[in-house]
């Protein structure tokens, strides 16, 4: 009794919102463009638009620091919108840097400035740092006034202790041993955690959330790079000898060098798939809900039955996309830890006895 | 669209920002938290082996006493043994004695009685002569009375002594 309440009552919104949508779309300019809605999403951007109110669109801008080659600017995203130009700056409006800033080369074409500017993806990444760190931070503030061999702390103190013990123990401490453990514990904390609350902000579908953070391949080389350089720097003897000498037949290894050929594929593409496998999921999973959430306004034209039952369909899609997204979040940044603790455990392996 | 193209702008601050995270956290952070954590547990796993330890010497402490009972109970029954020992031996010491001391006292009383029947014997044996000396002298001085009874009587003496010297 009680579901079906609730279900009608959400269809019941669902198509109210619909015949809003009509309405506000009834200009034959507004013809909803999925790919630029998804592409729009899941690219980065110099603004952070938050949404569209009356025609109006509300973008908070942000700080662009761009060294061109009439030297640095710095100017706020507002200032390039809808095609204007600052000091020579424009966005691009087509092909390789579409949506960028760029300036005009000598011979009209685009040339792409060094820009390290505060894109909404670079904003999110900075909510997310402070949010982790003083959530971390918070917790450790308990530790400091109780002690802990006394009492297990309770409420958020004992959710995050648990999450991280459970990392610690049960992921990365089977992957590499207690000593390395020791050693290596704060940055696969660091990584699981950092990319779990980023997946968790990129969820929540508005500001600060909804930022594509983890499902773009810059963010995801970065993590990549970050452990296979704690692979490689920090690779023992054995790592070493494994790929530049392993225990092949000698005309595997020389004069022509197969093995360590194929031993350096591997060393590269292990971070690869890191990189790939975190990027492809999470922007897979963003796209799948915003194509989801789009369905509701494509089909907005088609009158109020198609619709408002395609709006219920796309509704609990979009729950199960939602929840399925959750559990994605999770379990990428679980992937993620376990892989890089598993690669440097291997780095760090002794010789067989 | 440029996807997979990394944008050099995101990684730079990607760098910074996840360079700096991880220094606050892997300085102030995680290894606060997994030490106290690692701490707590080596506590708790102390507590269980003291109370492990504990158990055991209060079931040492048990059988030791387990054992001092059996003992006490082994030196009660070895003493009240030797007491029955004792006491019997006592008893038959005393039971000796007394008989000890019976006999002689009845012998004492036998002697006495003897002493005492000899010494009445004798005292009547004197009674008896001194009597029967008195009656013989009351018997003679009645004879002697008479001359025919002296003369009897002298006869009668020279015939006894006749008789004793043939």
């Amino acid at each position: 009794m009680k579901w079906n309440r609730i279900i009608s009552v959400v269809a019941a919104l669902c198509l109210s919102f619909t015949l809003w949508a009509e309405e506000t779309h009834d200009a034959p300019s507004d013809e909803v463009n999925v790919g630029e809605i998804l592409f729009g999403h899941i690219g980065d951007s110099y603004g952070w638009h938050i949404t569209e109110w009356n025609g109006k669109h509300v973008t908070i801008p942000l700080p662009c620091i761009v060294r061109s080659s009439t030297g640095w600017h710095f100017f706020m995203s507002s200032e390039i919108e809808h095609g204007h130009e600052y000091e020579g700056l424009f966005l691009a409006e087509e092909g390789r840097y579409e949506d960028k800033i760029v300036e005009r080369g000598p011979d009209g074409g685009y040339i792409r400035p060094f820009d390290i500017s505060i894109t909404k993806n670079v904003a999110s990444l900075m909510f997310t740092a402070v949010l982790l760190v003083s959530l971390v931070l918070l917790t450790t503030r308990w530790y400091r006034k109780h002690d802990a061999t006394e009492e297990a702390p309770k409420g958020f103190a004992g959710l995050m202790e648990m999450m991280v013990m459970m990392v610690n123990d049960d992921l990365i401490k089977p992957s590499m041993g207690e000593k390395d453990c020791r050693k290596y514990a704060p940055y696969l904390l660091t990584a699981f955690f950092f990319i779990f609350l980023s997946n968790l902000l990129g969820i929540v579908p508005f500001f600060p959330g909804g930022a594509n953070v983890t499902g773009n391949i810059a963010v995801t080389l970065v993590l990549a790079l970050c452990t296979f350089l704690a692979v490689n720097l920090f690779g023992n003897r054995h790592y070493w000898k494994e790929i530049l000498w392993p225990d092949v037949p000698m005309f595997l290894k020389f004069p022509i060098p197969i093995m360590q050929i194929i031993e350096l594929f591997g060393m590269i593409s292990k971070p690869f798939s890191l990189m790939v496998r975190l990027f492809a999921n999470i922007m897979a999973g963003h796209a799948m809900i915003l194509g989801l959430v789009s369905v509701i306004f494509v089909t907005a034209k088609l009158g109020p039955v198609i619709s408002g039952s395609m709006t219920v369909i796309t509704m609990l899609f979009g729950v199960f996309m939602d929840c399925l997204e959750l559990l994605v979040a999770f379990i990428q940044a679980y992937v993620f830890t376990m892989l890089s603790a598993i690669f440097i455990g291997l780095s760090r392996q002794e010789e067989h006895a | 669209m440029n996807l997979m193209l990394p944008d050099s702008g995101l990684i730079f601050w990607m760098t910074i920002i996840f360079a700096i995270v991880f220094f606050i956290l892997a300085k102030f952070g995680f290894p606060i938290i997994t030490g106290m954590v690692d701490r707590r547990t080596k506590r708790i796993d102390d507590a269980i082996a003291a109370a492990r330890q504990a158990e055991e010497s209060l079931a040492g402490l048990a059988k030791e006493q387990e054992r001092l009972l059996e003992e006490a109970k082994a030196e009660q029954k070895r003493i009240l043994q030797e007491a029955a020992a004792q006491r019997d031996s006592m008893i038959a010491k005393a039971q000796e004695e007394a008989r000890q001391a019976a006999g002689r006292i009845m012998d004492e009383a036998r002697t006495r009685i003897r002493e005492e029947k000899e010494a009445a014997l004798k005292d009547i044996r004197k009674e008896v002569a001194v009597l029967s000396v008195t009656i013989a002298e009351k018997v003679i001085r009645k004879e002697l009375s008479t001359d025919t009874g002296q003369m009897e009587h002298i006869d009668k003496m020279i015939d006894d002594a006749a008789g004793l010297s043939s």
